[in-house]
């Protein structure tokens, strides 16, 4: 791999003006693939959800799924795209092992969506993406290239294909270039795709899982020099696999981009490949000898004529979208921007209203979620929805606390608990011992033993220094290894002392 | 009269009385393949074993009660481009040599659903990319009129089996002509039923948006009977057309034309047309005056662009739809030894697998398709394709059937055509409209030509689902020409 100089990003910014464009697969959850019957179960042994039609077994012939069709157009409406009145599906010829027939199934000039725009925000301030396209087209197969350094085809010893993947139904949805972001591109760029992700959710069109392959971005990046209003040659980045990528993926081709322009070279228009382990980009394939796809309307579906009064009813009938439903939670939950885009960006929103919904106050929700929560998916690199705990434990605790029955640092002990598969929030609280000391003769008996045992803090206390009390609730605390209710054995201590507060 | 005499529905009444069995009908057929094949090579697979099991099975359907249709023990022999389950299938190409299926095409599955059982798998031009089957890559099929001629093609295979007697009925396909033309120069009927009236579901695509499966048959009912047990609406042929369609059978019982409007295409007609073809076909035309039909000349300037539009339209799908043969699934693969990249191993095989016809027709359309080139071919080409249609829609209005030649001239000598591929192009002149139309068009003979006494086809082109049309006037045609001539044409053709 030849490393490449990078200029630093806001040197970069200084001198250039990033546009962007993106290119996002959306692999659809539908039951069958796109054009046969076979299963789409991610993960199956290779080559078991396979039939004639997606191994293209001469005589084979697609049909198309109708569910597909369905979800690409509230797909479409929920991005605000015209839906096309009459449409066809288009091959695109060019041979690859991994493409069954050697052409893909696709739409060329004239997508079933086009034209629409998906609003949001970055930095508190709204940017309106505009979406050139929304197309339903079918996935490849997967190749495994084996031996080599690379991993790719290249220097491969030999290669091997599952076509478990091949016909899987997949949207592609692209952007109009994106100019005028500045310096938050590969904010902007981050924003969108997890936008446009809520956006597949909320409709339940798919699980879009980037670490599965089912969101898939290309990201399109060109640099012109400032004050310049004309666009430069832009790189199409392939293999960004999750939302921080993305956005680093921006970020590093804009530094070398700007490094390559100000040596005075120029940009080549290609593919490049996205490295995790390095956040940096290198060349793939060149797209200056323009692949020629010799792209024609397929011959074997019939046009694709949306009913209107169809597509009316899909669109009354789109659910919430998470931008609105954004914005009423935060009304509902009295948060301010900062907190709700905080919450957007750890992915904490759908958690948390979920605590809510299963009784919790949203306040508490949002402090377990965002705080404690937040931190142990941190420390074990996962995401918070993956944690093995769910929001009605959760609702359990912040009851619990409210009863009086767990203080915050109890809480936290019993969150570890079911974190640490002990169970359920109540049996970790019965199997830990953790409920909180409210008997008042036993407390009592602490408080006595504490002061006895800090004759100069009760001094202090009785005469008059009642901000010395502290000492002796955190010997209270420590006595009771913390399960103590600090608020009572504070009062005990002063009443116990003659003094009032 | 022997059993490979007679016709496919006197062979499924026997049957279905209980006067002979299914499989004394396939042995009948086997022994005369064996003795025809010699001279003709019709076939490029028979399994005689399979085949009588498949009659077995019939037998004991039809004797445990079952109803099946009236061609229920009748033998039929496939096109090799029709998938079938039990036997092989190759499309005449080296690249699918000994490839089996694993499933049936709609069409065979549904013949074998309604009780027929297969001779075996007829020779074609590979691909179905020609009009001559010297095409194909196992060798020549002959004319049973004169072993030195072709039968035809691209289902050449099928019209001389049909012809020669090894078989009562078979299926072919037409893009271009390609059921029409050789049954035309063979001397039987052969029909292209309106696109989507029949599956192409298990057929190995030549050209998607034209392939056509029909039915050939020595008479216009037998043709009938059959084209009904495999047409229909097939769900898993997105272009098959789901709505009701006229009985063909009782259209070829009706065998009446007194008060059809009949349209002669004044276009078909003069230079490169053989005289004996004209003179039949005159003949057959104040045939169909004195039976009653009102006849009257019909122009169609736009046909005479059909022929390059097709040979843009039909490349373009080709050159995409063969591009599936790459040696990584099924069929031949070359130079896999273990030092050559996926792509090289691709480039050999299709090199050594393909043969001229199949690559000129993949390069055309390839180019045709081109970034830059597209809307001067393959996007005119549609252009013209609309112009047809609407000219048959126009003429339709006029008339209610058009009729012509098949084919300008009678068979012609083997080799003769076979290095000037723009002459071999030319004998599908008068089918092609209806291919890019997706109209229905018969063949029924009406003849002999006098220079060279052999077979002349006539072509009954009717709507789009107005195939009920094409067998009613087929049937006239034949029922007054039989009588005249006191038999079938084929009681004429020389011992094999």
């Amino acid at each position: 791999m030849n490393v490449e100089t990078a200029m630093p990003y806001d040197e970069a910014l200084d001198r250039y003006e990033p546009v962007l464009g993106l290119e996002t697969h959306v692999e659809l959850g539908t039951e069958s693939k796109m054009f046969c019957g076979c299963k789409t179960t991610f993960g199956a042994p290779p080559n078991t959800q396979v039939c004639p039609t997606c191994l293209a077994l001469p005589g084979s012939l697609p049909t198309a799924n109708a569910v597909a069709i369905e979800s690409t157009i509230r797909i479409g409406l929920a991005l605000n795209c015209s839906i096309a009145e009459w449409c066809r599906f288009a091959r695109k010829n060019y041979f690859y092992p991994d493409m069954p027939k050697n052409y893909q199934i696709s739409q060329y000039d004239e997508p079933l969506c086009f034209d629409g725009y998906l609003d949001i925000e970055v930095d508190g301030k709204p940017v309106r993406i505009e979406i050139e396209r929304v197309h339903l087209e079918e996935d490849t197969g997967k190749s495994t290239h084996v031996g080599g350094a690379t991993g790719r085809i290249h220097g491969a010893d030999y290669s091997i294909v599952d076509y478990n993947r091949a016909g899987i139904p997949l949207v592609e949805i692209v952007t109009k270039p994106i100019p005028g972001t500045d310096r938050l591109a590969p904010e902007v760029a981050k924003a969108y795709v997890t936008e446009l992700r809520e956006i597949m959710r909320s409709l339940g069109v798919s699980d879009v899982r980037m670490e599965e392959g089912s969101l898939r971005c290309d990201v399109n990046v060109s640099l012109m020099p400032r004050g310049s209003s004309e666009w430069g040659t832009r790189t199409e980045t392939k293999n960004v696999n999750s939302l921080r990528s993305v956005e680093r993926a921006v970020r590093s081709e804009i530094e070398r981009q700007a490094a390559v322009l100000a040596g005075g070279g120029r940009i080549v228009q290609e593919t490049r490949h996205f490295h995790e382990d390095t956040g940096s980009t290198t060349s793939g394939r060149s797209k200056e000898e323009a692949q020629d796809y010799r792209y024609f309307p397929e011959p074997d579906l019939v046009p694709i004529a949306p009913d209107r009064a169809w597509v009316a009813e899909l669109k009354a009938a789109l659910p919430e979208l998470p931008s609105v439903k954004r914005k009423r939670l935060r009304a509902e939950w009295g948060l301010s921007e900062l907190d709700m885009e905080a919450m957007h960006n750890a992915d904490a929103i759908d958690l948390v209203e979920a605590t809510v919904a299963a009784g919790a106050p949203a306040a508490d929700a949002r402090k377990w979620w965002m705080g404690e929560l937040a931190r142990r998916a941190n420390e074990s690199g996962s995401a918070l929805a993956e944690l093995p705990i769910t929001p009605a434990q959760i609702a359990r605790v912040t009851e619990l606390v409210a009863s009086g029955a767990l203080n915050d640092k109890l809480a936290r002990e019993v969150l570890e608990g079911v974190l640490a598969g002990e169970g359920a929030p109540d049996e970790v609280v019965e199997k830990r011992g953790l409920k909180i000391v409210n008997d008042e003769g036993e407390l009592s008996a602490i408080v006595d033993q504490v002061i006895a045992g800090n004759a100069d803090a009760a001094d202090k206390v009785r005469s008059g220094k009642v901000a010395a009390a502290g000492a002796l609730v955190g010997g209270v605390m420590k006595a009771s290894r913390g399960k103590a209710d600090a608020a009572r054995a504070r009062e005990l201590i002063l009443e116990k002392l003659g003094v009032s507060d | 009269m022997s059993l490979i005499h007679k016709t496919a529905a006197e062979l499924g009444a026997l049957i279905a009385a209980g006067e002979v069995s299914s499989v004394e009908v396939a042995e009948a057929h086997l022994d005369r393949m064996a003795e025809a094949e010699p001279k003709i090579n019709a076939f490029l697979h028979v399994d005689r074993e399979t085949t009588l099991a498949q009659a077995r099975v019939v037998d004991d359907r039809l004797r445990s009660g079952e109803r099946l249709g009236p061609l229920a023990g009748v033998p039929v022999a496939h096109k090799d481009i029709f998938a079938t389950r039990d036997m092989p299938t190759t499309a005449a190409s080296k690249i699918l040599e000994g490839w089996r299926p694993p499933y049936d095409a709609t069409v065979t599955g549904r013949l074998r659903e309604a009780g027929l059982v297969i001779l075996g798998k007829t020779n074609l031009d590979e691909f179905a990319m020609g009009s001559s089957t010297e095409n194909s890559a196992y060798g020549v099929t002959r004319n049973p009129w004169d072993l030195t001629r072709v039968p035809g093609g691209s289902s050449g295979g099928s019209s001389a089996a049909v012809a020669a007697y090894e078989a009562p009925l078979s299926t072919g396909t037409d893009t271009g002509g390609s059921i029409r033309q050789p049954a035309s120069v063979t001397g039987i009927v052969g029909m292209k039923p309106t696109y989507g009236g029949s599956s192409r579901y298990g057929l190995i695509a030549f050209a998607s948006s034209l392939d056509t499966p029909g039915p050939f048959a020595r008479n216009v009912l037998d043709a009938a009977l059959l084209q009904e047990a495999f047409s229909g609406h097939d769900p898993l042929d997105s272009t098959s057309i789901d709505a009701p369609v006229p009985s063909v059978v009782e259209a070829a019982r009706t065998a009446d034309v007194a008060g059809m409007r009949i349209g002669v295409v004044k276009e078909f007609a003069g230079e490169g047309y053989q005289p004996g073809v004209l003179a039949r076909f005159h003949e057959v035309v104040q045939l169909l005056e004195s039976l009653g039909a009102k006849v009257v000349e019909v122009s169609c300037p736009s046909f005479a662009t059909a022929l390059p539009a097709y040979y843009l339209i039909a490349p373009s799908e080709c050159s995409s739809n063969l591009a599936r043969f790459d040696a990584m699934r099924y069929g031949l693969r070359v130079g896999d030894d273990g030092t050559r990249s996926a792509e090289e191993v691709m480039a050999l095989t299709r090199a050594a697998g393909f043969g001229p016809e199949v690559k000129r027709r993949i390069m055309l359309g390839t180019y045709a398709l081109s970034s830059g080139y597209y809307d001067a071919y393959y996007g005119q080409a549609q252009k013209v394709r609309t112009v047809i249609s609407r000219e048959f829609e126009a003429a339709f209005h006029q008339v209610d059937a058009l009729v012509s030649p098949t084919t300008p001239t009678t068979a012609f000598p083997i080799g003769e055509r076979a290095d000037d591929p723009i002459a071999m192009y030319l004998a599908d002149l008068c089918t092609i409209p209806s291919n890019l139309a997706g109209n229905a068009a018969i063949s029924v003979p009406c003849g002999l030509a006098d220079e060279d006494g052999l077979p002349v086809g006539l072509q009954i082109m009717a709507p789009v689902l107005g195939d009920d049309r094409c067998y009613r006037v087929g049937a006239a045609v034949e029922k007054a020409l039989e009588s005249r001539w006191g038999g079938g044409l084929l009681s004429k053709a020389p011992a094999l």
